[in-house]
């Protein structure tokens, strides 16, 4: 079986973790936050993986699966928090909410 | 019953707790009950005391009592420990019985007053404090007392807080004692280093044995301790808080400013006579102090409106009389004269108040007049007191008291003619300044509608005091007047007595002129003040006459020679000093810091991905200096 080296791996993975975290840094529509942090996480993932397949090891997959029990759970609790917020705010900006100003 | 002498200093301190703790939550029946019933139960204790201590003294006619050891560090060893003999015995006696009557007056004459229970724990406190002052077998505790009863006086001073004049009165006080008590404490110490005790009568004994008559550290603690006498008693010339101190309630300053706490110096002088007696010197110092205070004092009381003021050059006045007997070495005559005066004074300050309180606060003795008729038993209690502060011969215990005073300064080798005379001309100034207030506020027209309170809480202490400051000189007359000397031979053994050189006989022309003088003041008050008034008033509206009353009236300008010498420099060089580079490292340290919370408080933005921007930025950096290092 042909595989992809890990550099490109890892590489990739990378690539997606700075969009996710640019997507939570520069996107004030919370849901869209919300999608950037999954997408960090499934980077954090995929560097998972690509290091199980690297050293033949099954505890990357293993913690795979891990992480995606945690997004699940963290999608259900962001989801109600979002729902909770727009009741409040009236609106999908997170700046909205930056009222505590120090 | 004399290992229940810790009681009497205990029992108004657990009422100063019980008050402080609780005094909030109780009923005004209640706060007086305590308040006033604290120091009844001490006044019973120390007279069934008394009557044990005289019927079966203890050996050494002292009896000393150790509770527990305050502090032992390196050799410094003081103990709340009391000793009770004839001296500290008098004193107790009279602090517990005037402080019970003051208490027993102040029930009905604070009952309209907010601050009830707040009132009735400081007092308690004073008599707690006061009677650890004259019990105290070291100079630690002494000194513990001293300063309790000092921050007691401010506070109440101070007790109508609202207005800000009361609070500077209080503070005035506060800081002028103050003066004194930083010598008394420089004359601890003096002591301390040269004979490593505090106990009192160890270092007098101390004193005695290693210090010669005339020496020079002698003459340095003696005058270091008159400093403190001095500023407590409010001889001159720290006797300027005195007057400002009639700021406080009336019960206040008949129990603090004229019965005890001001008579403190005496008890102090009197309790370290040994030290003195080695320094003529100091002796000098202190009848001159006297002598003088009298004098002033006395010319001050002749010009005030105020009838508490009056009172209070009074009070300095006859404190002066007490140094001027310390200074002759006639240590019993000074005691007689504080117990006697605590009595008469406390009278006054007590028919004063009903009659300020009848009057709705009113305190100038012009607008007053006519009142012998609308308060006839203010008016009879009062000339008992003002009879007695007179000295009015024979009849009043004022009058054995001074007279005890003045043939001893006559026939004291460190007396002499010219204080004799101080003292005889201090005599015609107080029964002039005394009946001048007796005519002006009880004789003449009524000019202000009274209102007299006859309730039972007011009258008695009035009555008892009057009944005192007529017969409580019985104890003690001339030998031309039967000899009787109980007060003499109690006190015999706590200190010294002066042997009178010369017969009796020539003690009488003496008398007869000290009475005479005392006449002469009551006669010229009659004729200035009652019968030509028109006279004394032309004499006062006068060129020079007026000079004179405002000179006088303001207290011989001693308060304007302090703000202009210390005072006023004082907050000069403060303002100045205000910003040099000490100042700058404080200020300059409040500025960094000011603008560091500016900074950090810029990042607290409250901005959702501005948070997470840093939280990433924190975490590469972290990371960095992970993989870096």
């Amino acid at each position: 079986m042909n595989s992809v080296s890990g550099e490109f791996g890892l590489l990739l993975s990378g690539i997606l973790f700075a969009l996710g975290l640019t997507g939570v840094i520069i996107r004030r529509n919370i849901i869209f936050i919300l999608m950037s942090v999954e997408i960090m996480l499934n980077a954090a993932g995929l560097a998972f993986v690509v290091a199980a397949a690297r050293w033949h090891q099954p505890d990357g997959q293993v913690m795979f699966i891990f992480i995606l029990a945690m997004a699940a759970a963290e999608v259900s609790v962001g989801l109600a928090l979002v729902l909770r917020f727009v009741r409040c705010f009236g609106t999908l900006d997170a700046d909205a909410a930056g009222k505590m100003r120090g | 019953m004399l290992e229940l002498l810790w009681l009497i200093p205990a029992l108004p301190l657990a009422g100063f707790v019980s008050l402080v703790i609780a005094g909030r939550r109780l009923p005004r029946q209640g706060v007086a009950f305590i308040g006033a019933g604290s120091v009844g139960v001490s006044a019973v204790l120390a007279m069934l005391i008394s009557i044990s201590f005289i019927g079966s003294p203890p050996a050494g006619r002292a009896f000393s009592q150790t509770l527990w050891t305050w502090m032992e560090v390196a050799g410094l060893k003081a103990g709340i420990s009391f000793v009770l003999d004839p001296l500290s015995l008098i004193m107790i006696l009279v602090i517990t019985f005037v402080g019970f009557l003051i208490h027993l007056y102040s029930v009905e004459y604070m009952r309209e007053d907010e601050g009830y229970g707040r009132f009735f724990s400081y007092m308690n406190l004073f008599v707690g404090s006061m009677l650890t002052l004259v019990l105290a077998d070291n100079l630690l505790l002494l000194y513990l007392g001293w300063e309790g009863v000092g921050l007691c006086s401010y506070l109440l001073i101070g007790f109508w807080y609202k207005d800000p004049e009361n609070g500077r009165a209080g503070n005035k006080a506060f800081i002028v004692t103050r003066v004194g008590d930083v010598a008394l404490a420089a004359g601890i110490f003096l002591l301390y280093t040269h004979f490593r005790t505090l106990q009192i009568q160890e270092l007098m004994q101390q004193v005695l044995l290693q210090w010669k008559t005339g020496s020079v550290l002698a003459t340095a603690a003696a005058l270091l301790f008159l400093g403190g006498a001095i500023g407590k008693s409010a001889q001159v010339p720290l006797q300027t808080w005195l007057p400002d101190a009639m700021a406080g309630p009336t019960p206040v300053s008949a129990l603090i400013h004229a019965a005890t706490m001001v008579t403190a110096g005496v008890y102090l002088i009197a309790r370290t006579n040994v030290l003195f007696s080695l320094s003529p010197l100091a002796m000098s110092v202190v009848a001159v102090v006297g002598a003088a205070t009298l004098l002033l004092a006395g010319c001050s009381a002749l010009v005030q409106r105020d009838i508490k003021r009056v009172l209070a050059y009074s009070t300095i006045s006859q404190i002066g009389y007490m140094f001027l007997a310390l200074g002759v070495g006639a240590w019993s005559a000074a005691i007689f004269h504080f117990m006697v005066h605590a009595f008469f004074k406390a009278l006054l300050f007590l028919g004063a108040g009903v009659v300020i309180a009848g009057l709705g606060h009113e305190r100038d003795i012009f607008r007053m007049g006519g009142l012998r008729r609308r308060l006839p038993y203010v008016f009879w209690t009062f000339l008992a007191g003002a009879a007695s502060l007179s000295s009015i011969p024979l009849v009043t215990a004022g009058f054995y008291s001074k007279e005890f005073i003045l043939s001893q300064v006559w026939i004291s080798p460190s007396g002499g003619a010219a204080l004799w005379l101080a003292g005889l001309t201090g005599a015609f100034l107080t029964s002039l300044y005394t009946f001048r207030m007796v005519f002006l506020v009880f004789y003449g027209e009524e000019k202000t509608k009274v209102s007299g309170n006859k309730s039972l809480s007011l009258t008695v202490p009035l009555f008892v005091l009057a009944l005192l400051s007529i017969t409580g000189g019985f104890f003690e007359t001339p030998r031309t007047l039967g000899g009787l000397s109980f007060f003499t031979d109690f006190m015999r053994t706590a200190l010294p007595l002066l042997h009178p050189l010369n017969s009796a006989s020539s003690e009488l022309p003496l008398q007869m002129i000290a009475s005479l003088v005392s006449l002469a003041g009551v006669w010229s008050a009659y004729l200035l003040f009652l019968r030509h008034r028109t006279f004394s008033e032309g004499v006062a509206s006068s060129g020079a006459g007026n000079l004179l009353h405002r000179f006088w009236s303001a207290g011989w300008g001693f308060d304007w020679l302090y703000d202009r010498v210390i005072v006023r420099p004082f907050l000069w060089i403060a303002r100045v000093n205000k910003d040099d580079f000490i100042d700058l490292v404080y200020g300059g340290t409040a500025w960094y810091s000011e603008q560091a919370h500016r900074f950090l408080s810029f990042t607290q933005s409250g901005n959702l991905r501005w948070y997470a921007a840093m939280l990433a930025f924190g975490a590469v950096v972290f990371i960095a200096l992970v993989v870096a290092v």
